[in-house]
């Protein structure tokens, strides 16, 4: 019994880190129907930010406690930053083209977005582990355990349990599901389509950069960061159904368990491992698990 | 309807090869030859692209083809060109025949993003693996042609000349089969697969074979690569590289199978003066170009060449 | 006449919507049968699953004696059974004319001719013309010549339909199901665009079942009619018996039938 629970505490705060690298790209999809590549900038830029500030409030001697609200501050700022620009400054006029073409736009733009983050930071490591170690360890199955990692399980919830409570029960919320089921009724409706948009994808960005900011104390923050992410996020979202934010939860439980099994037991097939699942999962339901409904075509 | 001349430009150009060849600096040789490599993946990259697809893992083909190439060297000290590009070429092709079973069944993002995630697979299980060499790479054996080793003198010309014959002959069966049912089957599977499907064709067929044509040229130009380089690495696989090979796609359009290779030029050209100028803002020139290219020139340089007739 | 096409027992839900409900059809070979009914009543649901694009929860349909129950629609294409769209589908990006190459070129394929290693200008079988000839040829019966090189996609409405049926002769169909044929064609040109496919789609000798919301249409040139609502099939018989059935006036066409030609005489006398 004791060998199962570390297999599953690491798979359960894996997946809370895939989920919350997640979320936003299903959130985005779901609202733009865009599959968003400078998701995984969005992931660098907060783990960059989050670092960066995060390094200097310590180094500043400030109490290291709050360090956990400069991660969340640095996380929003930079979204705030770079998110808005790149919807209304470009993504903005493309809604129109082909989903493929859009794709490569946003591909383009995490390129552009890889050299910023070079040019802003440099391209040494980021090493800031302090918030990280400050509230010590507990143990499972006699494994120690950084305290730290609830936090990834709490962020997880809170943003999982937020996001579905946003959507259901709020007119906000409630509006953006027309959104989501048609772009064109809603704009006849007078909805502003536009406005919507903006909002999820900076919303979306935003919850990447989370997800990396409070990521960065765990790890050392180098360029190509993003990349990872967003492959592992693709993988997470797909498994759960393009759009889904169940479909989310259920993914990235799935592969953070698959993770962990084979972490501990065939650790050189864990890549692997992963996409194998996927694979599988697409085999028999092409669209994933949870997915929307497919209008009649002819 | 115009006399199909690309078999005439294609024939010139190995013609021009081999006479200008002997005149001009080895540095240039190579890089012709890069570019050469470079164009045999854009080339199979066009005729995804041709079906609506795009590849954003196609460095998974290009790398086994460059290992296949080290591998046969360091193992079994086979240096031949031709044989090694063939070699690379093979398992490539058979590597997309079995992973062709899965992505062909997808398109769009999905596609995309698959083929992305295929490759950085091999990216990770070289990098950690010692006896492929890991991040350090490997290097490759000097070239041989038919038994003969080239003198250092000679080495560059003669491998440009054989490039461009191999890459000459690839483009010309490519050429044939855009004319063949198949081959015109590309754009109407992008534009409505459910008619293809009620004319009696099979789309995820059809697709399958485009990708295990695409991943062979990318396989013969991987093992050109290699060879021509002298070494090997995992930065093969990364999907920097298939953004490159994207980019060329993209900006040389799919208008005729000379156009990948005309692109691979003009990247290598962009590449030699930009990477060199500022090597800390090179993905971003290629991004902002990529999003040039996409507003401005959707359909590459050779729609600068032809004018498609739209109504 | 021989059978040609037998639809036993086909059942097709989509979760608690029921859009066949026991359909028992057998349709001769050489017939020209109407599908008439209210939108969701279930003609398009059943050629659906003839043409293999949806499969039946229950029943079987036999082709010339052969099960194609549940098969792929390319196969059952290749078998013989084309179809027509509702919503005309062509490829956007291509002329008329290379809309048809690309039939002409699967055709070709699937009988092993016309590829990488053959030479010449193979004979498209069932045209016996090299694939340009054919093409053309298809294109001239349909009076589709004249947009021989225009894109699909800026064609006009009912060109368009035109040229969705004429890719639809490509494979030289046994059978050939047209849905809506003359939608979205105006009143006055209905006739004459059905009159040009039926002449054209008749002289290949091919049995045809077409869907038609114009009783007009379906009395001129159908030799039975089937009427479906609510996923049966409520009359079987000529047109005028059928159309004068009260179910079928009832649940299908309205009131009382026109002829369009009685109408315009009154309006120009």
């Amino acid at each position: 019994m004791s060998q199962i629970l570390p297999v599953i505490a690491d798979g359960i705060i894996y997946s809370a880190w895939l989920f919350i690298a997640a979320i936003g790209l299903t959130l985005i999809y779901g609202v733009m129907k865009i599959v968003n590549v400078t998701h995984g900038s969005f992931y660098a830029l907060g783990a960059y930010a989050g670092a960066s500030f995060t390094g200097a409030w310590i180094a500043r001697g400030y109490p290291p406690l709050l360090s956990y609200a400069v991660l969340l501050g640095a996380a929003v700022l930079i979204t705030l930053i770079f998110a808005p620009l790149i919807e209304r400054g470009i993504l903005r006029f493309m809604y129109a083209k082909d989903e493929v073409v859009i794709l490569l736009i946003t591909y383009a733009l995490f390129l552009v977005l890889e050299d910023t983050i070079k040019l802003i930071w440099g391209v040494n490591p980021y090493f800031v582990a302090e918030p990280y170690a400050l509230l010590g360890s507990f143990n499972i199955g006699g494994l120690p355990y950084p305290t730290y990692n609830l936090i990834l399980v709490g962020l997880a919830l809170v943003s999982g349990g937020g996001l579905a409570w946003l959507l259901r029960s709020t007119r906000v919320g409630k509006l953006l599901l027309v959104v989501i089921h048609d772009p064109e009724v809603s704009r006849a409706m007078g909805i502003n389509v536009g406005r919507y948009y903006l909002v999820t994808f900076t919303f979306g960005s935003m919850l990447a950069a989370i997800g990396g900011s409070f990521t960065a104390p765990t790890v050392s923050v180098v360029p190509g960061l993003g990349v990872e992410v967003i492959v592992l996020s693709f993988a997470v979202v797909v498994i759960g159904g393009l759009g889904s934010l169940p479909g989310a939860a259920l993914g990235a439980v799935i592969v953070g368990l698959v993770r962990s099994i084979s972490v501990h037991y065939a650790p050189h097939v864990e890549l692997f491992v992963i996409y194998f699942v996927m694979a599988l999962v697409l085999a028999f339901r092409p669209r994933g698990l949870f997915s929307l409904a497919e209008p009649r075509k002819i | 309807m115009s006399r199909d001349r690309t078999p005439l430009v294609l024939g010139a150009i190995l013609a021009a090869i081999i006479v200008a060849g002997l005149f001009l600096p080895p540095w240039l040789l190579f890089i012709l030859t890069i570019g050469i490599a470079r164009g045999l993946v854009a080339l199979g990259l066009m005729l995804l692209l041709r079906a609506g697809l795009v590849s954003f893992g196609q460095a998974l083909y290009y790398c086994i083809g460059a290992y296949t190439a080290g591998a046969l060297g360091i193992r079994l000290g086979v240096s031949d060109l031709l044989l090694l590009m063939l070699a690379g070429a093979a398992v490539a092709a058979l590597t997309a025949w079995v992973l062709g079973f899965l992505l062909a069944r997808y398109r769009g993002i999905f596609f995309g993003l698959l083929s992305l995630a295929l490759s950085m697979i091999l990216y990770g299980l070289i990098v950690k693996n010692e006896a492929l060499g890991s991040t350090d790479g490997l290097n490759v054996l000097r070239s041989t042609l038919f038994g003969v080793r080239p003198s250092e003198g000679w080495l560059r010309y003669v491998v440009v000349v054989t490039a461009t014959a191999a890459a000459v002959i690839a483009a010309l069966l490519v050429h044939r089969y855009l004319s063949t049912p198949l081959g015109r089957l590309a754009p109407a599977i992008k534009d409505n697969e459910i008619r293809v499907e009620y004319m009696g064709a099979s789309a995820r067929h059809a697709i399958h074979v485009k990708y295990v044509i695409a991943a062979a040229l990318a396989g013969l130009g991987g093992a050109l690569a290699a060879t021509t380089v002298g070494h090997i690495d995992p930065e093969m696989a990364y999907w920097t590289t298939s953004g490159e090979f994207i980019f060329i796609t993209i900006l040389a359009g799919t208008g005729n199978v000379i156009a990948p290779f005309l692109g691979a030029m003009i990247f290598g050209a962009i590449h030699t003066v930009a990477y060199d100028l500022s090597p800390n803002t090179w993905q971003m020139s290629l991004g902002a170009a990529l999003l040039a290219l996409i507003v401005f020139l959707p359909d590459g340089v050779w729609s600068l060449f032809t004018r498609r007739k739209a109504a | 006449m021989g059978t040609i096409l037998d639809a036993r027992g086909l059942h097709k839900s989509f979760g608690a919507v029921t859009a066949a409900s026991d359909i028992n059809v057998a349709i001769q070979q050489d017939s020209v049968v109407g599908l008439i009914g209210t939108n969701g009543a279930g003609k398009t649901t059943f050629i659906n699953m003839i043409t293999g694009y949806l499969v039946p929860d229950r029943g079987h349909i036999h082709y010339e004696g052969r099960d194609i129950t549940g098969l792929a629609p390319r196969d059952i294409t290749r078998l013989g059974i084309c179809r027509s769209f509702q919503i005309p589908q062509l490829y956007a990006s291509l002329t008329a004319f290379e809309n048809m190459m690309v039939g002409i070129g699967v055709v070709l394929r699937n009988a092993g001719l016309g590829g990488f290693l053959s030479r010449g200008r193979p004979l498209v079988p069932g045209h016996d013309l090299p694939a340009e000839d054919a093409a053309e040829r298809i294109l001239d019966r349909f009076g589709l010549a004249q947009y021989r090189d225009k894109n699909a996609q800026v064609l006009p409405g009912g060109v368009r339909k035109l040229l969705d049926i004429a890719l639809t002769m490509v494979a030289k169909p046994k059978i050939l199901l047209l849905d809506e044929p003359t939608s979205g064609v105006s009143a006055e040109e209905k006739f004459a665009i059905m009159e040009m496919i039926m002449k054209a789609v008749r002289a290949e000798g091919a049995t045809v079942l077409f869907v038609e919301h114009d009783m007009e249409v379906v009395s001129r040139f159908a030799e039975r009619v089937l009427a479906f609502y609510d996923g049966r099939i409520i009359a079987d018989a000529p047109p005028d018996v059928a159309l004068n059935d009260p179910e079928v006036k009832r649940f299908v066409v309205g009131g009382e039938l026109h002829r369009i030609d009685e109408v315009q005489a009154k309006r120009h006398a």
